[in-house]
């Protein structure tokens, strides 16, 4: 019999007022219990609209079934058929606009916590381990494929190409593989461990992984394919050089990017007091932006001890960032300054920050992107009181491979042309993720890697 | 793990270090850098590229001893080895096609004046050098200085070596003797490039200088490394390092650079203590 409540089993979380201070996950994760319980929620629909909102098309129905039974280890072989990342995904995918987004539960109450199920199940099966002992590893089949950048499109392109005998090697620039996994989203979103049991799962798959190796300066695109054999590259390098407002004293002592900001916290853990990295603890800190990057940057900030102000030119209702980030911000005392932009940033003599200079915005008609577009009022400056600016809005892609791959086809927003397969203008290089479609979601790189090792197993099987 | 295979003190706070990094050496050129960690808990740095062999698979860099990283690489001896070393990073310089330039050092700046003052040697151009320091100890490389450029200026801050006063009067000095210079290639502290360009500009020299901002990623990630030249935002890893000295703003990249001051000079007492403790 299913269950009719119409609310989903709510997630376990940390005390608000607890959580504001360190950096230990947020979400606690559901019970056997009651997972069990949500998954009866499910009414595993003969049309399951759920999965044309997922990506990935994860076979929703029947692993909730498999969840519903008990068959918890089932479950996970059924999400694992098309998505390879699932406690990750469960974690940050925007639920609410995907799969949740089209569940039929959702007209008349809430939808079934597909999201929450998901990373059940995958953390499920961490903690007890595989049933059956490790996954075998297929034979290899000769062919070389070379992976640039190991965010979730370069991991899934090259989990992908493993499993099927490729001998794959991904080149990663920072010291530590993940991409935005590990050096963007914060530990209390997305503990780090979870990432490293992914990267080992593709290790145990026979992927090799070469950090501190910049493709377009250390080795180039064709340097792979001409001199060192590989014969196709999938070029997974992500979003690129963060934006900033051109308004006066952007440079100020106290204004930094949310990648700068985030990269110090979470890749160089410079929260904790061993490491060696600088980092600033404001005490007031505006966070100028409305999506994912700017919810995260200020969530750090209050972590670090400041009194945190999110600054948006729209209103709550157009707030990008996942739901549940900003109900999370919101509750960890996060004051949202929502229909106002910043005009200046206003420094002391020694150009350290003292504060932001803001004007009150009202919204207009709808634009291009069908969000009502935002208008200044005139003669509605205020000051706020601050000794620190986070910028998060968004990036331009980087420049490097770009430059340094001849024949490489990119558009006018600067990102890598590819056609339906992933193939771009150059032959055997394939691209996706944010380095195609500019900052993007998680599961939309992984979809674009999964697309691409497709395509490459295709071209290269008939060689 | 990128072995160090010599390691040199040239002074007692300036040392050389020879790294096995064989990609990063078949690609080095004159004016680019690498970002090292030295161990787990590291910072990232960047350091400029002094010498490399792409044969031997080896890169050499000057490191001087100012913090909490430099301080604890200096314990690091032969045989030992870097957590991270990447590159090439940013930029090489561009030395094709001048006749005359004078090349301008200051302290281990030098070290990285050097490799571009040799490519522009080697490329056929005319080369006068203007090396500085504070004192007589301080003075580095001065006879691969002196084998590679046709006149030499050593000047020292106290007079003890070499010619008495800063590397800007000895360069008005050249020009005023009449030198005409396509180039002034200015590389060292903030400071003494922003001087090298305000004494280039009257004579509209063209004056490029080779910026060290903050940076973490190195890559074009972060924007940590921003300035602003020409009114424009760059990024020093992707963009530079070397830029035009008359378009920088000299006075917010020296400013942008003390941000994290307090930070650093408590990390580099809790890390000279630490050293301290471990020598009883
Ligand atoms: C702070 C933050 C929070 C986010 N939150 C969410 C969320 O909750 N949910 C969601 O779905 N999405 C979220 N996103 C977006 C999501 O993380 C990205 O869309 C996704 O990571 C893109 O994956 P990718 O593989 O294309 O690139 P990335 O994850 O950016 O990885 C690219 C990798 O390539 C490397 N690289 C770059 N250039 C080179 C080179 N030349 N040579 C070698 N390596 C290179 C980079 O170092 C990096 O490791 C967030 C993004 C940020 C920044
Ligand atoms: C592109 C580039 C190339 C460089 N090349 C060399 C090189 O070849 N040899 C070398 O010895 N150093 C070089 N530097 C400077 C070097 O990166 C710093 O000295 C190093 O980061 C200091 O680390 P630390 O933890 O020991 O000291 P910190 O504690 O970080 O700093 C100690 C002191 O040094 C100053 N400082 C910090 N970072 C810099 C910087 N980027 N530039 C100037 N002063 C700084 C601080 O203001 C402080 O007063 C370069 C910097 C850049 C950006
Ligand atoms: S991968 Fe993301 S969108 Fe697809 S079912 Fe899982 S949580 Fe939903
Ligand atoms: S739409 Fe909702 S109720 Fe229907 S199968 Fe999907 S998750 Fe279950
Ligand atoms: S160092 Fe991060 S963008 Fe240049």
């Amino acid at each position: 019999m299913a269950n009719m409540s119409l609310k989903k089993n709510p997630m376990p979380s940390q005390d608000p007022n607890v959580r504001n201070k360190n950096f230990d996950e947020v979400a606690l994760g559901y019970t056997e219990e009651m997972a069990i319980d949500e998954a009866k929620r499910c009414l595993n629909c003969k049309n399951p609209k759920c999965v044309n909102g997922c990506p990935v098309n994860v076979h929703i129905p029947e692993f909730i079934s498999k969840v519903a039974e008990g068959k918890f280890d089932e479950a996970y072989g059924v999400i694992t058929s098309t998505n390879s990342l699932p406690a990750i995904c469960g974690r940050v995918c925007p639920q609410e606009n995907q799969c949740e987004g089209q569940c039929i539960r959702g007209i008349k109450g809430e939808s079934v916590g597909i999201g929450r199920l998901e990373r059940f199940v995958a953390d499920y099966h961490n903690a007890h381990g595989h049933q059956g002992g490790a996954p075998a590893v297929p034979e290899r089949n000769g062919h070389k494929v070379a992976v640039v950048g190991s965010g979730p499109a370069g991991l899934t392109c090259a989990g992908d190409l493993a499993r099927k005998g490729y001998d794959v090697t991904v080149f990663e620039a920072l010291h530590q593989v993940g991409g935005v996994l590990v050096y963007g989203i914060p530990e209390f979103r997305l503990p780090k461990a979870i990432v490293a049991k992914e990267v080992a799962r593709l290790e145990h798959f026979g992927v090799k992984i070469m950090t501190d190796t910049v493709v377009g300066r250390t080795i180039t695109v064709d340097e792979l394919m001409d001199d060192m054999g590989f014969e196709a590259v999938f070029i997974g390098s992500g979003a690129g050089l963060p934006m900033f407002m051109n308004i006066p004293g952007v440079n100020y002592k106290g204004v930094l990017s949310a990648n700068e900001f985030l990269t110090r916290i979470n890749l160089m853990k410079a929260y904790l007091p061993d490491s060696d990295t600088p980092l600033i603890h404001p005490k007031k800190v505006a966070v100028v932006g409305g999506g994912n990057v700017a919810m995260d940057a200020a969530r750090c900030a209050k972590r670090l001890g400041a009194e945190v102000y999110i600054v948006y030119r729209r209103g709550m209702e157009e707030l990008p960032a996942r739901r549940e980030e900003v109900e999370h911000a919101e509750e960890e005392g996060i004051i949202f300054k929502t229909l106002c932009n910043p005009v200046e940033v206003l420094a002391d003599e020694n150009d350290d920050v003292k504060g932001i200079r803001c004007i009150r915005m009202e919204l207009g008609e709808p634009d291009a992107s069908g969000r009502r577009r935002p208008i200044e009022v005139p003669g509605s400056e205020f000051d706020v009181d601050v000794d620190c600016v986070i910028m998060a809005l968004g990036t331009s892609p980087n420049p490097l491979i770009k430059s340094t791959t001849e024949g490489l086809e990119i558009n006018k927003k600067g990102g890598i042309v590819v056609n339906e397969d992933g193939l771009t203008s150059r032959e055997h290089v394939y691209a996706g993720g944010d380095a195609v479609t500019g900052a993007a979601t998680v599961i939309l790189a992984m979809g674009a890697g999964k697309t691409a090792a497709r395509a490459i197993d295709e071209a290269l099987s008939k060689k | 793990m990128y072995r160090i295979v010599r390691k040199e003190a040239l002074r007692p706070t300036v040392t050389l270090y020879e790294i096995e990094a064989p990609l990063v050496a078949k690609k080095a050129q004159p004016g680019q850098f690498i970002i090292l960690r030295v161990d787990e808990n590291g910072e990232r740095i960047p350091i400029t590229i002094n010498d490399f062999d792409p044969e031997k698979g080896t890169v050499t860099i000057i490191v001087q001893t100012v913090g909490a990283t430099t301080e604890k690489l200096s314990h690091l001896n032969e045989g030992d080895c870097l957590q991270d070393f990447v590159g090439p990073l940013g930029k090489a310089t561009e030395t094709e096609g001048k006749k005359k330039v004078c090349v301008v050092g200051g302290g281990v700046g030098c070290a990285i004046a050097y490799p571009v003052l040799k490519k522009f040697h080697d490329c056929g151009a005319e080369v006068h050098a203007v090396i500085g320091f504070k004192n007589k100890d301080l003075v580095i490389l001065e006879d691969q200085f002196r084998a590679a450029s046709s006149v030499l200026k050593v000047c020292t801050d106290d007079g003890s070596y070499g010619q008495k006063g800063l590397v800007t009067d000895a360069l008005k000095e050249l020009i005023e003797a009449g030198n005409q210079y396509d180039e002034v290639f200015a590389i060292g502290p903030m400071v003494m490039m922003k001087f090298v360009s305000k004494t280039t500009e009257p004579y509209g020299i063209p004056t490029t200088v080779s910026m060290s901002p903050i940076m973490i990623d190195g890559t074009g990630m972060c924007g940590g490394c921003r300035l602003s030249v020409g009114g424009e935002m760059k990024f020093a890893c992707v963009d530079g390092p070397d830029f035009d000295g008359h378009k920088v703003d000299w006075d917010l990249a020296v400013k942008r650079n003390q941000m994290y001051q307090e930070f650093e000079k408590h990390k580099y007492e809790e890390t000279c203590n630490l050293f301290k403790k471990e020598a009883q």
